[in-house]
């Protein structure tokens, strides 16, 4: 591997990162205490949806974005050439 | 059958369980005793993790804690599940590829120094101990509260079958007795959680249930919860009280902390490769997020339960609360474990349960003649009584004691082997005898993982007075010493020992300075706490619950300043990070 593929596989791979943290961020520290009083006002499936981001939607998006991050990381891994061999 | 006896039946047959699966899988070498030789499955894995991060409290304190706090309580739910998002994005797959035993080893080859490597030790010794014994309590008192037996007893039983499966099954043993303790602890939660909810609201799902409608009103659970509690005095069930500062704190020490905890990040150095350490995060966190989204909604559920069934007649009407004669049969039987108690402070024969520490509240009470709140109840007991709230039968009562048991055990194993870990391959093999053989360096981590159960034991046994700020301390050490640096080593290459030595020492005492400022920890002696414990004294508002984040940001502060104005690390340091930013090649 060159180190120019290399430095580009990295810069993809911190893209990713950068992109997961925004939404990691946003559904529990904004949506889940930032804006709770204001997101309150709404009302989803008989909860207040800033407290049931708090309470439930914040978990289920860090499981989804997990899942989302190892699929996008797989892909990168492919594209670049430097995912592993099964065995 | 007699409940006692079922008891015993079902907690009996999942040590033997547990015993028989760790002699299936027992270690044979370093490599099974430390990381199960590389070769668990992802999904294994992420069982085996959930088993691991859940422990007693998780299982038995954490709803009933979110019942009483209500919107505050999401800091735990939040913290302790989006760490994972951390732990998948930032470490896991490169300490999976770097591919050796331990943390304080990656510590230790990253910044090149055995100095390093000696305060990893000692951070994770610190986090670990101070964590275990929290779970060697948890296990005396679930055995002692469901096989009514004395605390010591239960918790001699529980390092026993502990000791034959850690020590006998290394990690190998471990991960897969977690496995199993892991479908254990699930179905025992998830089980009484869904009748409840079909008692309630007539949906199975709990997640749902928390939002429907309570059967024949037209109220919301929530909404239902909100009033009920704010007439007595509470404050309302969905909005807090904690100051968005501190709660936005809380809530990333404890998910960075998760993140830095030693005992999880190793399950990571299990899998095969590194996309299974990724995807193995994701699983993990799934497994996790069925009882962290199902804890809140038994919260809510119990809160509504305790509220209703004592207080089924108008809030202030002479006859509106239930008489303490007709208190249900689980009130009773909870009442003999003094985890629920009744005192008839203004002798009218009734339970009157409110908030008598709200000041506005005060003149409303003394209008309705009440002279005091007259029931405490524990946290523990809205998991634990459910099954009898929700009339289920006795076989279920018997899962839940096995389901908290797996729970508190699971944890104290996976923190036990890291423990071993560090002192047989860290200090043993890595400092003081390098050139031991492989099987001298087994037995010795054998002997360790024995050592720190009597340890871990003692400290269950007679706990110092610091075990109840566990949860402030192993998270805020953990987020605030370990998981910079080793975030640091993998991102930035410029990162040398002395910058992340200076800095894993500030994160550590600037956070254990201030817990022992306000909380008091080992200096009692000396006369500590020194401040007072109050929102007026603290730094920026901020909690010693949530002052991890701080030592954390002056962990990153301290060792990338110190880094650049010291020579940068050799070349084949930077080889080394290259090499594991990749996971091929």
């Amino acid at each position: 591997m060159t180190p120019a593929n290399r430095s580009a596989y990295w810069r993809a791979n911190l893209k990713v990162l950068a992109a997961c943290m925004i939404v990691w961020f946003l559904c529990s520290y904004v949506f889940g205490i930032l804006l709770v009083e204001q997101l309150n006002g709404i009302t989803v499936g008989g909860f207040k949806l800033g407290f049931w981001f708090a309470q439930q939607g914040s978990i289920y998006v860090f499981v989804v974005l997990i899942f989302v991050y190892a699929w996008l990381m797989n892909r990168i891994d492919q594209k670049y050439d430097v995912h592993e061999q099964d065995r | 059958m007699e409940l006692k006896a079922l008891t015993y039946l079902v907690v009996g047959a999942t040590f033997a369980l547990y015993i028989g699966i760790a002699f299936w899988s027992r270690a044979l070498n370093t490599g099974d005793f430390y990381i199960a030789s590389k070769g668990v499955s992802p999904v294994a894995n992420g069982m085996a993790t959930a088993a691991d991060w859940m422990s007693a409290a998780s299982f038995i304190s954490m709803a009933g804690l979110i019942a009483f706090l209500g919107y505050d309580g999401s800091v735990y739910l939040m913290g302790w599940t989006g760490g994972y998002v951390l732990l998948a994005l930032f470490l896991a797959p490169y300490l999976r590829k770097f591919g050796k035993f331990t943390v304080p080893e990656f510590i230790g080859e990253r910044y090149y120094s055995k100095t390093a490597r000696i305060v990893a030790v000692i951070c994770l010794i610190f986090v670990s101990f101070t964590y275990v014994a929290g779970q060697m309590r948890g296990v005396g008192i679930v055995f002692s509260r469901f096989l009514e037996v004395e605390v010591t007893v239960g918790l001699l039983v529980g390092m026993g079958v502990v000791f034959v499966y850690a020590v006998l099954g290394g990690m190998k043993g471990i991960t897969y007795t977690q496995v199993a303790q892991y479908c254990v602890l699930i179905f025992a939660y998830t089980v009484p959680a869904v009748f409840i909810a079909i008692a309630i609201t007539g949906n199975p799902v709990p997640q749902i249930a928390f939002g429907s409608e309570i059967t024949g009103t037209g109220d919301s659970l929530l909404g239902k919860v909100d009033d009920i509690v704010t007439t007595l005095g509470f404050n309302e069930y969905t909005s807090g009280t904690k100051s968005k500062t501190d709660v936005f704190c809380i809530t990333l020490a404890l998910m960075v902390g998760t993140a830095g905890l030693p005992h999880v990040i190793v399950r990571f150095f299990t899998v095969p490769k590194v996309r299974d350490a990724r995807l193995s995060a994701g699983y993990a966190l799934l497994f996790i997020a069925i009882l962290y989204t199902t804890a809140p909604a038994v919260g809510a559920m119990a809160r509504y339960n305790l509220a209703n069934t004592i207080l089924p007649g108008e809030v202030g009407a002479g006859t509106g609360n239930l008489l303490y004669e007709d208190r249900p049969g689980w009130m009773k039987n909870w009442e003999r474990t003094g985890l629920i108690s009744f005192v008839d402070r203004n002798g009218d024969g009734r339970i009157q349960y409110y908030n008598d520490r709200n000041p506005a509240f005060a003149d409303t009470a003394d209008r309705y003649g009440w002279r005091g709140s007259e029931l405490s109840v524990d946290n523990d007991i809205m998991v634990l009584a459910n099954p009898e709230i929700a009339g289920l039968p006795n076989w279920v009562i018997a899962l839940v004691a096995a389901g908290g048991i797996a729970a508190a055990l699971s944890t104290a194993a996976g923190l036990l082997l890291v423990i071993s870990a560090a002192v047989s391959h860290d200090l043993v093999k890595g400092i003081f005898v390098p050139g031991i053989s492989e099987k001298a360096e087994l037995l010795t981590g054998r002997i360790a993982a024995a050592f720190a159960i009597l340890v871990a034991g003692y400290l269950g046994f007679d706990p110092p007075g610091w075990v109840a700020q566990v949860v402030a301390f192993a998270f805020g050490l953990a987020a605030a010493s370990l998981f910079p640096v080793i975030l640091l080593g993998i991102f930035f290459k410029r990162i040398n020992k002395q910058g992340a030595i200076a800095g894993m020492l500030t994160g550590l005492l600037f956070t254990y300075g201030y817990i022992e400022y306000f909380k008091g920890l080992f200096l009692k002696w000396a006369g500590s706490p020194w401040g007072e414990d109050v929102a007026t004294e603290w730094l920026f508002g901020i909690s010693p619950e949530g002052i991890g984040v701080v030592g954390m940001l002056l962990n990153f502060v301290v060792a990338i300043g110190v880094s650049y104005a010291t020579a940068p690390p050799p070349e084949r340091i930077q080889e080394l990070v290259e090499h594991i930013r990749v996971p091929r090649g």
